[in-house]
Formats: structure tokens, C-alpha cells, sequence
């Protein structure tokens, strides 16, 4: 029965020496430890957020930089559409002022034979006149001394004629 | 779950209890020159001066001892302080004398005795031993702040951690932090004591009642003390009970609130001592049966017993401080339905418990 009969004595220094070792444990021990671990731990587990939110920034960095290289595309797609349309909008410019020139440059030119044709055609006439004049002069020289009116007839006869 | 688990606990608590009778009442039987129930009785008690082994025999030889200080306390007399030597082989001094290791005074008055005995001796050594691994532990991180553990406290930091985890945010939830240093302090006390115990030579004295019943009464104080409205609700009012039955119920809860804490005390103590009777029983069959051909069955039934308690010895201070926990976690439970279904544990703690 003895072993199953507490003591006193044992009972008051289990007491006080558990109680000292459990105020000093507390203060020097179990509360710095507990707190680095607490510390450590949310060190890595901010570390690991950390290393998540990066990721994420990465992740929409890259997405960025390709809506931009996207847009670039497009533009660069754009810039060169621009240019062709411009290109061929040119071409046919000078196409359609080069078809208007040389259609102007035919009709002055038609123009200007058309006026040498009429000054040659009358010089033409004239010469013919005063040549059939003459012809008529030598001939009528003789015969005839009212020239006006001999004209006048040769005149008739050469309107009646026609050159062409 | 807890209420599960709590039954596998004690469960296997008994069955080593179990071994207890049974090798007594061998020793009870066999009266010989050579008393097995005294001889381990003596081992696995308390004394006032620490025997490591007597050269030579019992009266002639050489006892190597270290004498310890006899306190006593007489109202008559007052505090008289002197060393045990002066009390050895039933001698008596200042009017005191040792009968079967209890300090008894000539004249029949009475003796309160505070001596620092093997057991108390044990216990500052011990005291002294927690502080040094532990503070060393500390200083640790005080020189690595977040860094990796090393050495020592490498060793120790998943343990705490454990204990911090598996133990104290399971059972207490989230007011566990308050408890720590205690439910820390008590593993890691039960633990070293156990392990000192079980060194040749050392004290018994986490299988003493005295100590078991200090740290029983420590906790059901820290239960009582951090408390609240629910868990007096609980034992006043029981949910889910018809008034009628109220007046059988309450005085069973009241004896629930002891029963919880001396079963803590029992368990611990029944324990280690029962763990060390068997040792000392093995190795009283070489002694009783006076033959060397004993020698190596008790030796390899001792080791392996040895080896048991070792094991125990880890095993008894982590239920202690999880049914510690435990307590504790029903006393500041705050009020939820879900807990009035038994068996709500998840999985993998079951079959924790089933590994026991």
C-alpha cells in the first residue's frame, strides 16, 4: 500500500520545482521558441505568396507584351494596307493625268493640223486663184481687157470647183 | 473520435496495468531468503539517501551511496536539517529514525518530512536537465532567428511542433496558445523523468503517485480555472437529456470532472511502475530459481521490456498531455451543435489512434 500512498514532501517539491521549471521554461524557452517558429513559418508562408503574386505578374507581363506585339501586328498590317492603297491610288492618278494629257496633246495637235490644213487649203486656193488668174490673164490678156469682169467669172467658176 | 480514442487509451493503460498482480502475487508465493516483492518494492519506491549497489553482503559490505538531506518538520520541535547518513541501518538522530524508509519520530508525534529524498533528488536533477536542453534549444533561434534548425534543437523542434500541432491546435483549438508552456513542459517532464527513471540507478518517479497526482491536480486546476458558461452548461444541463434524469446525470458529470484528472494520475503511474516490476520481476527468476540458466531468458525478457518501456515512456507523456489537451479543449469549447455527434473525427486521426 505504500507506493500507492502519496507523500507529503514529494507532493510540495514536485510542486515547486515543476512550478519554477514551468515559469522558467515559459519565459526562456517555450515563448522564444514558439514565436521564431511562428515567425519562420509565416516568413515561408509569405515567401510563398510572394513567389505566387510573381508568378501572376509574369504570367500578365507576358500576356501584355503579347496583346502589344498583337497590336504592333496589327498596325504594322494596318501601315501597310495604307500604303498599297496609296500606292495604287497614285498609279492611277498619274495614270488617268497621263491619259488626259495625251488625249489634250492629240486634240491641240488635231487642232493645229486642222489650221495649217485650212491655212495650206487657202493659201492653196489663193495660189490656185492667182495661178488660174494668171493662166487666165495670158489667155484673156488677148482676148479680154475688162479684167474685173473677167475675174469675177474665173471666181465663180473656182467656187463651183471644189478641191477637195 | 476523442471519446474513441480515449477508450483505446485505456484500454491498453490496463492491459499493462494487468501484468501488475500477476508478478506480485509470484513474488507473494515465494518466501525465501531472497524476497523478490520487498527487493523491487524498495526498488521502485521512495528513500531518503541514493544506493546505487552494495559490495559484499547486507551487513558486512560495502554500500555505495550518496547520503541526501533529511528536512523535517516537527510543530514541536520545528525545521531540523541534517544529512541521511546519520539515519543509516535504522539509527536514529535528533529524535528521528527510518522505518521501512518513512521518517518516524521517538516519542510518536508527528513528523512532516520534507526530506530532498532520491525522488526529489531525481526531480531537480531532472528540473535541472529540462532547463539546460531546453534553453540551449531557445538559443538556437535566438542565434538563427528564421533560419534552419541544427543540432539540438533540430532534434527537438518537430516535437514541439508536434505537440503544438497534433496535440494542442486539434484538441484546444484556437485558444491554444495559452496552454502551450504547460502541455510543453508536462511532455517534455514526463518524457525525460520516464527515461531517467529506466537508466540503472535512477528514481521511480513518474511511476510515484505523489508526482502523478501533482501534475493530475495541476491540470484539472488549469481545466477548471480556464473554463467557461458551456462547459458548466454541459454538466448542469446536459443537452439532449430529459429534466427527469437530470438529478442521475449531474452528480455523474460532477464525478466525471475527478475522475478525468485520477484516471491521468493512475494511468501514468500504473504505467511506468507496472514497467518496472516486470524488469525487476525478470530479473528476480535468475535469484529465485538460483541458476545461471535463467540468466539469459530473464535477460532477453528484461531488454525486451526495456525496450517496451522505452517506447512507453514517449507513449505516457504524449497521452498525458493530449488527454491534458483534451480537457482543457472541452473547457473552453465554445457552443456548436456539430459537436453533439460522436465520431465527427476525420480519418487519418483514427487510424493514428489505431496505430496505438
Amino acid at each position: 500500500m505504500q507506493i500507492v500512498t502519496p507523500e507529503l514532501g514529494l507532493i510540495f517539491w514536485q510542486l515547486v520545482i515543476f512550478g519554477i521549471v514551468l515559469l522558467l521554461l515559459r519565459a526562456f524557452a517555450w515563448k522564444p521558441i514558439l514565436s521564431s517558429l511562428k515567425e519562420r513559418e509565416s516568413s515561408i508562408e509569405g515567401a510563398l505568396r510572394m513567389a505566387d503574386q510573381a508568378k501572376l505578374e509574369m504570367q500578365q507581363l507576358k500576356a501584355g507584351n503579347e496583346k502589344l506585339l498583337a497590336e504592333a501586328r496589327l498596325e504594322r498590317d494596318r501601315i501597310l494596307k495604307e500604303a498599297t492603297d496609296v500606292s495604287n491610288q497614285l498609279i492611277e492618278q498619274a495614270k488617268n493625268k497621263a491619259t488626259e494629257e495625251g488625249s489634250r496633246m492629240i486634240l491641240q495637235a488635231r487642232e493645229a493640223i486642222q489650221n495649217e490644213k485650212n491655212a495650206a487649203l487657202a493659201e492653196v486656193k489663193n495660189t490656185a486663184a492667182q495661178l488660174s488668174i494668171d493662166i487666165a490673164e495670158r489667155i484673156l490678156r488677148r482676148e479680154l481687157t475688162d479684167q474685173p469682169a473677167q475675174q469675177q467669172l474665173v471666181d465663180s467658176y473656182l467656187k463651183e470647183v471644189k478641191l477637195n | 473520435m476523442k471519446r474513441l480514442l480515449l477508450a483505446l487509451l485505456c484500454l491498453f493503460s490496463f492491459s499493462v496495468y494487468a501484468n501488475e498482480p500477476t508478478s506480485t502475487q509470484e513474488e507473494a508465493t515465494d518466501k525465501e531468503a531472497f524476497s523478490p516483492g520487498d527487493m523491487i518494492l524498495h526498488h521502485i519506491g521512495d528513500a531518503h539517501e541514493w544506493h546505487f549497489a552494495t559490495l559484499g553482503d547486507e551487513e558486512h559490505g560495502t554500500h555505495l551511496t550518496i547520503p541526501l538531506p533529511v528536512i523535517a518538520y516537527r510543530p514541536s520541535q520545528g525545521l531540523s536539517i541534517f544529512s541521511s547518513s546519520q539515519l543509516a541501518e535504522g539509527k536514529e538522530y535528533q529524535g528521528l529514525k527510518l522505518e521501512h524508509e518513512h521518517l518516524v519520530s521517538e516519542d510518536g508525534s508527528k513528523v512532516y518530512d520534507f526530506s530532498i529524498t532520491k525522488n526529489v533528488a531525481s526531480l531537480m536533477l531532472s528540473a535541472a536537465l529540462l532547463l539546460i536542453v531546453f534553453t540551449s534549444v531557445a538559443g538556437g533561434y535566438a542565434k538563427r532567428g528564421t533560419g534552419a534548425p541544427k543540432g539540438i534543437q533540430s532534434f527537438f523542434e518537430p516535437i514541439i511542433v508536434f505537440v503544438r500541432d497534433e496535440v494542442a491546435k486539434k484538441s484546444i483549438g484556437p485558444k491554444y496558445e495559452r496552454y502551450m508552456p504547460y502541455l510543453l513542459t508536462v511532455f517534455f517532464f514526463i518524457w525525460f523523468n520516464n527515461l531517467l527513471g529506466l537508466v540503472p540507478g535512477g528514481a521511480n518517479l513518474t511511476g510515484n503517485i505523489a508526482v502523478t497526482l501533482t501534475l493530475a491536480v495541476l491540470t484539472l486546476l488549469i481545466t477548471l480555472f480556464s473554463s467557461n458558461k458551456n462547459y458548466w452548461h454541459h454538466i448542469f444541463a446536459t443537452p439532449g437529456v430529459p429534466k427527469p434524469l437530470l438529478p442521475i446525470m449531474i452528480p455523474v458529470e460532477i464525478i466525471g470532472i475527478f475522475v478525468k484528472p485520477f484516471s491521468l494520475m493512475v494511468r501514468l503511474f500504473a504505467n511506468i511502475t507496472a514497467g518496472h516490476i516486470v524488469t525487476l520481476s525478470f530479473i528476480s527468476l535468475i535469484f529465485i530459481f538460483r541458476n545461471i540458466g535463467v540468466a539469459p531468458v530473464s535477460l532477453a525478457f528484461g531488454l525486451f521490456i526495456n525496450t517496451l518501456e522505452l517506447m512507453v515512456a514517449i507513449l505516457q507523456a504524449y497521452i498525458f498531455t493530449l488527454l491534458t489537451a483534451m480537457y482543457i479543449g472541452g473547457a473552453v469549447e465554445e457552443h456548436h451543435d456539430a459537436d453533439y455527434q460522436i465520431g465527427g473525427g476525420d480519418g487519418p486521426e483514427q487510424a493514428h489512434a489505431h496505430a496505438h
